[in-house]
């Protein structure tokens, strides 16, 4: 059953969400190693690029998902702007084709949502396969895009809030 | 006459879509400006440092609160642990230090022929190296990146360029320090390149990170150069790190590719020791060394050279088609022990990280190295058929060069 849709405001759809995500990825950071392996660290900001677009086109939404991808850079030491980039480019690929997704079940949004999300990985191994001149290890990037499209029921959770708020976006 | 005050363009709507989309267009174009402005800088260290220094500072004290329950819980869990099980582990103890104790003889004595080889050769000993300990309050490990932030910086005497080693071995080096935190590159990012030797065959190779868990040795040159099980230690080449710290045991994977198991996947991964060594160019003022103007050559000397090169060129050339099993065995060990230094030992790359390929001078630049009396009567006592040694701490391979810090209070 749906929740309620909340009216949209920018700090609540936007703000919020974006916070939260930065902030789990920090808590999974830490480290901490049980039977010798290591918390999954999955992109969190990836549920935002999709979540957000399909909700509704928004202004600020792009720039969010910049921060959110600079921060991811910083913390993880990554080549500044990549992850922003690549989150950004999602953000695009939904926007333009979110027509297609309206009215879809669960399991197509989901596959949507897997799609998008190893075409952000796709870009972010390219780029740095070409400026480390050494591809990254492919079952570690493997693990790392399949716990990030685990995280789908948090944009199910997301657009379900807050997609009947704007009726001129439906 | 329509002026602004009348708001012309107050009725003029344009869609959110659209809007949507520039702003997309916009931010992406930013995002891409950030990321060529970064790959250009990578040469240019402290402009970008300060960007990303100052965000480590940042973040530093929200990690380390972060991690602090798990500290906590972590050390509950050993308190109880040892509680429960300190009768059992006390046996153990004793029946290791009987074991140990004959080793414990062995090493005395061999501390002490190698003080006078040391002596009878004139070796110049590499200095005690300081440490820094240091906890670790964030862990990034995924393919793209692997890094941890340290709650040591440089108020600490921190710099740059650091090895950092855990309680069994090497961890990697740091690359960005600030006052109060720095962030250490671990050997298994896809941006490090170390220069590692095989023990037993002194064999040269890049130990290159891929971000998976065991990273790759690459630019193996000579026949079996490595085995399973053989120990993989720093070769020191470049000068980056200390020669002789502990890595890891050489694997193969599925692919049939050299790996290393990495000895420091055996130890606690939150406390670190970062060693206060300086690498090459660190000490060495390279603007001295490339300001001194070359000595005149003698109209005699360039007759001589002339004579060489032309008595060279004369001479018959020995074939280069010829593979290298072909060669004498002693070729082979000798080009396993100097010229095996693989071609791209290390470059600096972004961030301070290391690349291969430019900057730095390597073993591959150095003359042949001399033969070593002790290391080759060793070498005669241990037969390489015998068994990987068990990893010993790090501390302990390092011990003679390495003078332990105090610890600051954590």
């Amino acid at each position: 059953m749906s929740a309620p849709s909340q009216p949209l405001q920018p700090l609540v759809w936007l703000v919020a969400p974006a916070l939260i995500a930065l902030a789990a990825t920090m808590v999974l950071a830490v480290p901490f190693r049980l039977f010798g392996l290591s918390l999954p660290e999955p992109v969190f900001p990836m549920v935002l690029a999709f979540a957000w677009a399909v909700i509704r086109p928004s202004i600020l939404g792009p720039f969010l998902l910049l921060l959110s991808g600079l921060f991811l850079d910083l913390f993880w030491h990554g080549e500044m702007g990549l992850w922003a980039l690549s989150l950004i480019l999602v953000y695009g690929v939904v926007l333009m084709i979110r027509n297609l997704m309206a009215g879809q079940p669960v399991l197509v949004l989901w596959l949507w949502y897997g799609l998008f999300t190893l075409l952000a990985f796709g870009l972010v191994y390219a780029v740095v396969a070409v400026d480390s001149h050494s591809a990254p290890n492919i079952l570690a990037v493997a693990c790392q895009s399949v716990v990030t499209i685990m995280l789908f029921p948090f944009a199910r959770r997301l657009i379900e809030q807050f997609e009947d708020a704007d009726i001129r976006f439906r | 006459m329509v002026s602004f005050r009348d708001g012309p363009l107050q009725d003029l709507k344009v869609p959110l879509a659209w809007t949507a989309a520039v702003a997309a267009v916009l931010a992406g174009l930013l995002a891409v400006a950030l990321l060529i402005a970064d790959h250009h800088a990578s040469g240019r260290e402290p402009q970008r440092a300060t960007v990303r220094t100052g965000f480590d500072q940042a973040v530093e004290p929200a990690a380390a609160v972060l991690a602090a329950p798990l500290r906590w819980a972590g050390s509950a869990r050993d308190y109880l642990f040892d509680y429960f099980n300190a009768a059992e582990e006390n046996h153990r103890l004793k029946a290791k230090l009987v074991e140990m104790s004959h080793f414990r003889d062995e090493a005395f004595a061999l501390r002490n022929i190698n003080k006078r080889y040391e002596a009878l050769l004139n070796l110049r000993t590499e200095p005690p190296t300081p440490m820094v300990s240091a906890r670790a309050v964030s862990d990034v490990r995924g393919p793209f990146s692997h890094a941890r932030l340290l709650d040591a910086g440089s108020e600490r005497g921190v710099k740059v360029g650091n090895p950092v080693i855990a309680e069994y071995g090497a961890v990697g080096r740091i690359v960005g320090v600030a006052r109060g935190v720095s962030r250490v590159l671990l050997l298994t990012d896809v941006d490090s390149r170390t220069p590692v030797l095989i023990s037993t065959t002194n064999s040269r190779a890049i130990l290159a990170g891929d971000g998976g868990d065991s990273p790759r040795l690459l630019y193996l040159r000579g026949a079996s150069p490595v085995k399973r099980g053989d120990v993989v230690l720093t070769s020191g080449d470049g000068g980056m790190y200390p020669r002789g710290l502990p890595v890891g045991v050489a694997v193969q994977d599925m692919k049939g590719q050299w790996r290393v198991q990495l000895y420091s996947d055996q130890s606690a991964i939150d406390y670190v020791r970062i060693l206060e060594f300086d690498d090459f160019s660190q000490v060495t003022d390279q603007a001295a060394l490339n300001d001194r103007a070359m000595p005149p050559v003698s109209a005699a000397e360039k007759a001589q050279i002339q004579a060489t090169l032309a008595a060279r060129t004369a001479a018959p050339r020995p074939d280069a088609s010829k593979p290298d099993d072909a060669k004498p065995d002693a070729a082979k060990s000798d080009a396993g022990r100097s010229d095996a230094a693989p071609a791209q030992p290390e470059k600096a790359s972004k961030h301070g990280k290391t690349k291969p390929g430019r900057g730095d001078k390597t073993g591959a630049d150095k003359p042949a190295e001399k033969v070593n009396p002790l290391k080759a009567l060793l070498q005669k006592l241990a037969p390489r058929s015998a068994p990987a040694p068990a990893p010993a701490p790090a501390s302990a391979a390092v011990k003679p060069a390495i003078a332990a810090k105090p610890a600051a209070p954590q």
